[in-house]
């Protein structure tokens, strides 16, 4: 069928303009988010990690030594306690390192929530690998209940020369609302 | 031609006469103008002295936010639009509007639209409160329940934005008399088709912007949502990208104006006409790539900061040149001085004004001192309250007597605009004063430090509504009892709405005109 593009050229310009519109509107919903998102993974812009790094065989840098600090947030009406275990460590480029957050959900009803993180300085973003994080996935505490949260890094030995220092800040959101009741309970039973 | 109007109230419904659809238009802007207007008396009444005293910091709020929107949406754009209704046709010679039946729908759904939008301030919870930019999470996650009922608002009004545009082009691009090249055209007519393809291309933007933001709230995505894996700072950068090329739409037109207003009244031709069309397309051009200069503290690179600030700078050469082209329309020229050249005057020299602030704004370090302080609302009041509001009246007064038949009165036209030129400068400048010493935007109470300029502002925002009464008693005075005016009007003004009888016969140029 051929598709019928009218002959009046009012109409037609109408059409047009019209067709342009909606790829507008196509543009602002559908490729300006997937375009920032983009943007803000090849910059490190928004201090956003990036997922499971499979770590590879390299030397450690003994040369060089990068204080790590952890912050914890948590985000407005999220009722946890929640923090690192220790608020700094200092670290070789190439060093596996463990550090763990713990948790404890003070409240009397099962929630769960997903820790976001956020990397400063935003150069250092693409140099810090997490191969385990806590921060993958949605954290279910049955009420009372406490939680260690272990996230092991390796800060990457091509890290610019200028940067001693790293935060790495977690914000932690109540996202009960998202999960049904079973669905918490297995998250709790398959947990560590 | 004894083809006239239909009688009664379906006259209004079922019109596709493109006066009758301006008119509309106009009236209805200046019903929003002066509901906009009584929130800002609220808003300045609740500041008038420190301590909360009038309202509800929530309710101030919800104050400022439909100020902005009222503003912005109701009055200022659908004004423009009512003057490229009535104009454009006459400016280039044909008998309407190239889609009239869209024009009738494209005013029609804005009332239901403001109604819409003003019934939340009697919802529970009550009406918008995040401030008219809307920022997520403020219009997502805190928002009142209301924000659904703004969010189909703004649907409806860029519906109706964007059929405006597009019947605005069509009717440009395939309507001119035979002979009315592009660069023939009234500058009116030209600002008017840039912005018509900023509308096109950034209303559905606005429409993205509030539709993820829908999608936020009521279907589980999280465009904005940083707990989903989304991100806030992006509402900010889909915003701001419709957000600046708004600016511009709301002072293209301005432009427009103004141009066709000091020629007649200079009684020499434009200065540098093609420089000002070329100004106004690299305007619109530029607009798109500017627009993170308005959330400079978001935390971006340098380079980005760079881009951003250099870019805006670059804004100012443009309009510079239409300045400078405006001034040097006036040089020499046997000037007098009736009410809209009076209002285009102001205009040339406060929006400048407006302009400088802008400048020192776009400079990314000294902005994170000025950033969200009411520097900023001095800023783009100076440019929207002389620009957009000073240009429309300018506008109407100098059209009206084609439009009516009948002269306004001259003392009180002049009346007007010296309460509202007064009125004006003693509301915003203050907040210059009060902005750099870091008087911070939305807030009903502040330090007993900023207690004189906002007296001051209180006081001077008084002057400025009464000001406005005194206009729409002219023009309601001009339309039932006026003298009778001329076809010419003035004196020698150039344009081919001159050219028909005043006032403008419900049907012309019927037969296209000759143009010489």
């Amino acid at each position: 069928m051929k598709l019928a593009w009218p002959d009046k050229p009012t109409t037609r310009l109408a059409l047009q303009l019209g067709l342009v519109g909606c790829g507008m509107f196509v543009f602002a919903i559908w490729i300006m988010p997937p375009l920032y998102d983009a943007f803000c993974d090849i910059t490190g812009l928004n201090g956003k990690t990036g997922d499971k790094y499979q770590s590879v065989a390299s030397k450690i840098d003994t040369s060089r030594v990068i204080d790590v600090q952890f912050i914890a947030t948590n985000n407005d009406g999220m009722p946890w306690k929640f923090s690192p275990e220790i608020k700094q460590v200092s670290v070789h480029p190439g060093e596996q390192t463990r550090i763990n957050y713990v948790a404890h959900n003070p409240t009397d009803k099962d929630m769960v929530g997903q820790a976001i993180p956020s990397l400063v300085p935003y150069k250092a973003v693409n140099f810090f690998h997490k191969t385990e994080c806590f921060c993958f996935e949605q954290q279910a505490l049955l009420a009372g209940k406490d939680a260690i949260l272990p996230m092991i890094f390796i800060i990457d030995q091509d890290i610019p020369k200028h940067i001693k220092t790293i935060t790495l800040s977690y914000t932690l959101f109540d996202v009960t609302e998202r999960f049904s009741k079973d669905e918490l309970l297995n998250m709790v039973h398959e947990g560590p | 031609m004894a083809h006239g109007p239909a009688k009664g109230l379906t006259r209004w419904l079922y019109t596709t006469n493109h006066k009758d659809i301006g008119s509309m238009y106009l009236w209805f802007s200046f019903a929003m103008f002066f509901l906009g207007g009584i929130f800002a008396l609220v808003i300045r009444a609740e500041l008038f002295q420190p301590g909360l005293q009038i309202v509800e910091p929530n309710f101030f709020n919800q104050m400022t936010t439909m100020h902005g929107l009222v503003m912005v949406f109701g009055a200022v754009m659908p004004a423009f639009v009512g003057l490229a209704n009535w104009m454009v046709p006459l400016m280039i010679g044909a008998p309407d509007m190239a889609l009239p039946r869209m024009n009738n729908w494209s005013f029609w759904i804005l009332p239901f639209a403001f109604a819409m939008l003003s019934s939340t301030l009697f919802m529970t919870g009550g009406a918008p409160n995040f401030g008219w930019t809307f920022y997520a999470p403020l219009s997502t996650t805190y928002a009142p329940p209301s924000v659904t009922f703004f969010i189909f608002a703004i649907h409806i009004m860029g519906a109706s934005s964007i059929m405006g545009a597009i019947n605005i082009i069509a009717t440009i691009l395939n309507m001119r008399a035979p002979g009315m090249t592009l660069m023939k055209m009234p500058m009116f007519v030209w600002t008017w088709l840039i912005t018509a393809f900023l509308l096109i291309a950034v209303m559905p933007v606005l429409a993205g912007a509030v539709t993820m933001m829908l999608m936020d709230i009521h279907f589980g995505t999280s465009f904005f949502d940083a707990a989903g894996g989304g991100d806030p700072v992006l509402f900010q950068h889909v915003f701001w990208f419709f957000g600046h090329p708004e600016v511009y739409i709301m002072i293209l037109p301005a432009f427009g104006i103004v141009s066709a207003i000091i020629p007649t009244f200079a009684r020499k031709p434009l200065f540098g006409y093609s420089s000002m069309v070329y100004a106004t397309a690299a305007i619109a051009i530029l607009s798109f790539v500017v627009w993170a200069h308005h959330m400079f503290t978001v935390g971006m690179p340098i380079a980005g900061e760079l881009f951003f600030m250099w870019a805006t700078m670059l804004i100012s050469v443009p309009t510079g040149v239409k300045i400078f082209n405006w001034v040097a329309t006036m040089f020499k020229g046997s000037m007098t001085f009736e009410t809209p050249m009076l209002f285009s005057i102001a205009f040339v020299i406060l929006f400048t004004i407006g302009g400088f602030s802008g400048v020192m704004l776009a400079i990314a370090p000294a902005d994170f001192q000025y950033h969200d302080t009411y520097f900023v609302v001095a800023h783009f009041h100076y440019v929207l309250v002389p620009g957009a509001i000073f240009s429309i009246t300018a506008g109407v007064y100098y059209w009206l007597p084609k439009w009516s038949g009948r002269m306004y009165n001259e003392t009180m036209g002049k009346v007007h605009f010296w309460l509202a030129f007064i009125g004006l400068n003693v509301t915003f400048f203050p907040m210059h004063f009060s902005g750099l010493a870091g008087m911070p935007r939305r807030i009903p109470d502040y330090n007993m430090m900023f207690a004189d300029w906002n007296m001051i502002s209180s006081v001077g925002a008084v002057l400025f509504g009464a000001a406005q009464l005194v206009f729409l008693y002219n023009v309601i005075s001009t339309i039932l009892s006026g003298k009778k005016a001329t076809d010419e009007v003035w004196d020698n003004p150039e344009g081919l709405e001159w050219t028909v009888p005043s006032p403008a016969p419900y049907h012309t140029f019927t037969e296209p005109p000759a143009i010489k």
